[in-house]
């Protein structure tokens, strides 16, 4: 499904990874593993078409996906270290609004189960601790099945077990349902087992 | 599209719902800046006539910059803006969908309270249908021109003051259309060539301008 043809990175002049090739076909789950700044995120953001590579190309089902913008993002779902949360809203709005933004169907009841798996309270979003914020970003998951492609930067930062745990069921169903995930870790998981991992070198 | 579109006009109104200071601010800058001349210069009414449209432009202009540096910065801040830039439509609609809340928010209570502030320089009369008008029609120019600015210095430290930079010189010919259909107006004139030309200016800002927005946009957030 989505394959990327030696990338190569440069951040403020300085060359962080490639030239680099990786393929994430239907049921792949990928960790991109590496030091901190060995560019995990950019790799991520190359991937999901926030950043241009240096050198080289991504191409979904063949395609390169700059050609392809938005008809390519319908088909992902990106997480990064900000967790897209709104201040000012609760998090059932954020999540109504993220959901229509991305193109994805949901019905009411499907919102609030979603939020109350990852149990986030109904609060306005400025009142939440750090990880609340995490899951009501990730309450996304829930809702994004239909959606092939998982991009996700850091899933498990700030979540406590229960929340990690619960993502990691996610993520293991949605790979088993035919689906691809690429995410970056420095947690151990369970998913590390099941997962191939790009070793980016610092 | 118009789905994402309707979303995003419909979440940044609830936005300025919640944060009514962001709107407050604008709009009470607008009010005061209008309102110092005729304190500064005196209460000689054919002066205040004729400077009013020059001065009210002029304010209007500066109250429209200053919101326009929040435009993307929040949602810069806060990782939303990089998922519109992965929304499920193109970034050009997601753009004119915020600079249409942005004139929703910071335009239009502009457009309403002008004729209040014409009362402070003793225009006539038919002059504030003309005054409201070329505002009705400017305003959103200055929201969607303004926006490519806003875009451009997003993330950058002092970006404010760039902005202004960037942005002022490409309001001039807004604020002289704007301006000069309230002189001809006053002046006895039919107004109507400068309301015109100033409708083609949107017309051209509406159909460009997101693009170049929408390009500015990607550069900033790589």
């Amino acid at each position: 499904m989505l394959e990327a043809d030696s990338l190569e990175c440069e951040r403020g002049g300085r060359k962080l990874f490639g030239p680099l090739s990786l393929d994430l076909a239907a049921g792949g789950l990928l960790r991109i593993a590496g030091a901190n700044g060995s560019g995990k995120t950019s790799l991520l953001r190359i991937l999901c078409g926030l950043l241009e590579p240096a050198a080289g190309q991504v191409r979904w089902n063949g395609t390169p996906i700059r050609e392809l913008r938005e008809d390519y993002s319908r088909e992902l779902v990106y997480l990064g270290h900000a967790p897209a949360v709104k201040d000012e809203l609760t998090p059932e709005e954020n999540l109504a609004i993220t959901c229509r933004l991305a193109g994805v169907p949901f019905s009411k009841e499907a919102l609030k189960e979603a939020l109350h798996a990852y149990s986030v309270p109904g609060l306005p979003a400025r009142k939440l601790s750090q990880g609340q914020r995490r899951r009501a970003a990730l309450a996304r998951l829930v809702l994004s099945q239909r959606v092939p492609v998982w991009l996700l930067d850091e899933p498990f930062a700030a979540l406590d077990v229960a929340a990690a745990r619960f993502t990691e069921a996610l993520v293991q169903e949605h790979v088993t349902r035919g689906g691809a995930v690429a995410y970056t870790t420095h947690q151990p998981s369970a998913l590390d087992a099941r997962s191939r991992v790009i070793e980016l070198a610092a | 599209m118009l789905d994402t579109a309707r979303t995003l006009v419909q979440r940044d109104l609830l936005l300025a719902l919640r944060r009514k200071s962001d709107v407050a601010t604008a709009l009470l800058f607008f009010v005061i800046v209008a309102s110092l001349f005729p304190l500064g210069i005196g209460a000689e009414p054919n002066q205040l006539r004729s400077i009013a449209p020059g001065v009210i432009w002029v304010a209007a202009l500066l109250s429209s910059m200053l919101s326009l540096a929040r435009l993307f910065a929040a949602d810069h801040a806060d990782g939303t803006l990089e998922q519109m830039l992965l929304g499920a439509a193109p970034l050009g609609i997601v753009v004119a969908a915020k600079a249409a809340a942005h004139w929703l928010v910071a335009g239009l209570p502009l457009v309403l309270a002008a004729p209040v502030i014409a009362l402070q320089y003793d225009l006539e009369a038919p002059l504030y249908g003309v005054l409201a008008l070329s505002l009705l029609i400017g305003t959103p120019i200055l929201s969607i021109i303004g926006a490519i600015g806003a875009a451009l210095t997003l993330g950058l430290r002092g970006g404010g003051v760039l902005l202004s930079l960037l942005v002022l010189p490409l309001y001039v010919p807004v604020l002289i259309m704007g301006a000069g259909a309230v002189e001809m107006a006053g002046a006895g004139l039919d107004p109507g060539g400068q309301l015109l030309l100033l409708a083609a200016m949107m017309v051209v800002a509406v159909a460009f301008a997101p693009l170049a927005t929408a390009a500015a946009l990607r550069i900033s957030l790589e």
